[in-house]
């Protein structure tokens, strides 16, 4: 193996379908653990790097799905939009305690995966989904309902459901547009990072939509996602968005 | 319950003239329950002369066990002389692979193909079953219970505990103790620390107070960091965790096969030294082929 384990680690990290895989694995019944596998670093610890890396080359990564696919759905920009989010949630959850900050990561990286697999299985009805957000400025989820029948957050938690990923990033998924976001501080993490992401314009996952913060969300980041932004400061957002980059150009170039 | 060793080497099968005392087959251990009956951990070639012995008390019931699908612990199982007559009974317990997505049965498998053995499983006389076993399930194998543990090799590996009539006994497979993948000054460092931490006490929740410690011991602490990740321990850190679990008596195996008799004596010398010993302290010895030990 020609990198060091922690590059791996950080490589499967930043890929959303790998990371996918790897915790469907690992939190199936086979394993029927006491505490779910929720982080990357936590499987390498207990199923040992050499198997987590197999498991990660015999699967399809983000890179895979077709860039130019019938919905119109532009992977590059998805998985920018999704990487910067994991990272905004990571930041605002250690800023604020109470829920591990790489499952806030991961639950980040995985808030929109619904939208995968729209494009994947149903990328005629997403298209249409995709216009009428775009067209009559509504949020991507209604257009979605309206145009499907039901949403991505509906589709993703569904999956992460079937998986048995862990509860809160089931909700997390689940919740990402919900009043009831904040619930949990996983689930604020996620709402709020996911805004921010928008509302810089970090890649592109169908929506620019900014929705206001729920109450659920506001008493852990505030009344408004600008008053967020400002307060996260541009050093970190440059950063993160950054990091984002770099690893989504290199995902373009392949 | 009675212990015997038919082979103690790692990787791949060492006869020559400088192994002769400790033997050059891979690893597979006998063991007999107090109403005699069969378990084998491992079928590395050990289990070839093993199963010779058993012609003598067909038909028999092996309960056998496997750490991992690293061909020195399975490659004596076409072997296995008792599949090929009828009566007998093999069962077949190891883990399920993520990564091929297959059970134990696998092992087999792979192995009894046209272009690599004559026989097809199909083809065997003997009652075959196969049993995938789960992290932390216990199973009957006779008046036996066996309990699987994951530890940590290249591949997925499991301990197992065998506990009969009051005594008992571990065996590790292959194991390389966990370590941190990042340096002090990372951010990962200390929740990764944790996390190892954790897994650490559950596999020496698994081993402890056992009669009998069986541990894969390839390395010298010289030899280790260039092996780092290979997923090996080092006779050091075999001896270490037989004191942290209170084991009474540690076999260290899965010789080097580069590592000839008198070198191999020579660096357990050298890690006995290390760690000395006094009343109370588990007694360390090597695994050589042919000891038997009566608990």
């Amino acid at each position: 193996m020609n990198c060091s384990p922690k590059d791996l680690v950080q490589v499967i990290e930043k890929d959303p379908v790998m990371t996918v895989r790897i915790l469907r694995v690992l939190n199936s019944a086979y394993y029927s653990l006491p505490n779910k596998i929720t982080s990357v670093n936590h499987a390498v610890v207990f199923l040992g790097l050499n198997t987590i890396k197999n498991l990660a080359l015999s699967i399809a990564s983000v890179g895979i799905l077709p860039k130019q696919n019938a919905a119109g759905f532009d992977v590059n920009q998805y998985l920018l939009h999704s990487l910067t989010t994991a990272g905004i949630a990571k930041h605002l959850s250690s800023r604020i305690g109470g829920s591990d900050p790489m499952d806030c990561y991961v639950a980040g990286l995985l808030h929109d995966f619904g939208k995968v697999v729209f494009a994947q299985f149903m990328p005629e009805q997403f298209k249409v989904a995709l216009d009428k957000s775009l067209q009559d400025n509504v949020p991507l989820f209604s257009a979605e309902m309206a145009t499907i029948g039901t949403d991505h957050t509906v589709v993703g938690s569904m999956l992460a459901e079937k998986w048995q990923f862990p509860q809160p990033l089931i909700d997390s998924i689940r919740n990402h547009h919900a009043e009831d976001a904040g619930a949990t501080v996983m689930g604020a993490c996620v709402f709020a990072a996911n805004e921010v992401s928008k509302k810089m314009k970090f890649g592109y996952a169908g929506s620019l939509c900014i929705e206001s913060f729920p109450a659920s969300v506001g008493n852990h980041f505030g009344g408004n996602v600008d008053g967020l932004i400002i307060s996260i400061g541009d050093g970190e957002l440059s950063r993160i968005a950054e990091e984002a980059r770099l690893f989504s150009q290199m995902e373009a170039a392949k | 319950m009675k212990i015997k060793f038919w082979g103690v080497r790692g990787s791949i099968p060492s006869p020559r003239a400088g192994t002769v005392r400790y033997g050059g087959n891979t690893t597979c251990i006998e063991i007999r329950t107090d109403d005699n009956e069969l378990i084998i951990l491992d079928g590395g070639t050990g289990i070839y002369p093993l199963s010779q012995t058993l012609l003598k008390e067909l038909p028999v019931t092996a309960h056998i066990f496997i750490t991992h699908s690293h061909w020195d612990h399975i490659q004596g199982l076409p072997f296995f002389i008792p599949n090929f007559i009828p009566g007998n009974k093999m069962r077949l317990h190891g883990a399920f692979d993520p990564v091929s997505g297959r059970g134990i049965e696998q092992v087999m498998d792979v192995q009894l193909q046209y272009s690599y053995f004559p026989v097809r499983e199909a083809e065997m006389k003997a009652n075959i079953e196969y049993v995938s076993l789960s992290p932390g399930q216990t199973v009957q194998a006779g008046s036996a219970t066996v309990t699987a543990t994951l530890l940590n090799h290249p591949v997925v590996n499991l301990g197992y505990r065998v506990e009969c009539n009051g005594k008992s006994l571990f065996f590790t497979g292959d194991h390389e103790p966990h370590y941190n993948i990042y340096s002090p000054d990372d951010e990962s460092y200390a929740i990764y620390q944790e996390l190892i931490e954790a897994q650490e006490r559950m596999i020496f929740d698994a081993m402890r107070g056992v009669d009998v410690l069986i541990v894969d011991s390839s390395y010298t602490i010289e030899e280790y960091p260039a092996k780092k990740g290979w997923g090996h321990g080092t006779f050091d850190s075999s001896m270490r965790m037989a004191d942290m679990v209170g084991a009474k008596t540690l076999f260290c195996t899965h010789h080097e096969p580069t590592r000839d008799d008198d070198a191999l004596e020579r660096e357990f010398a050298k890690a006995l030294e290390r760690h000395p010993r006094r009343e109370g302290l588990a007694d360390f010895r090597l695994a050589r082929e042919g000891i038997e030990i009566e608990l």
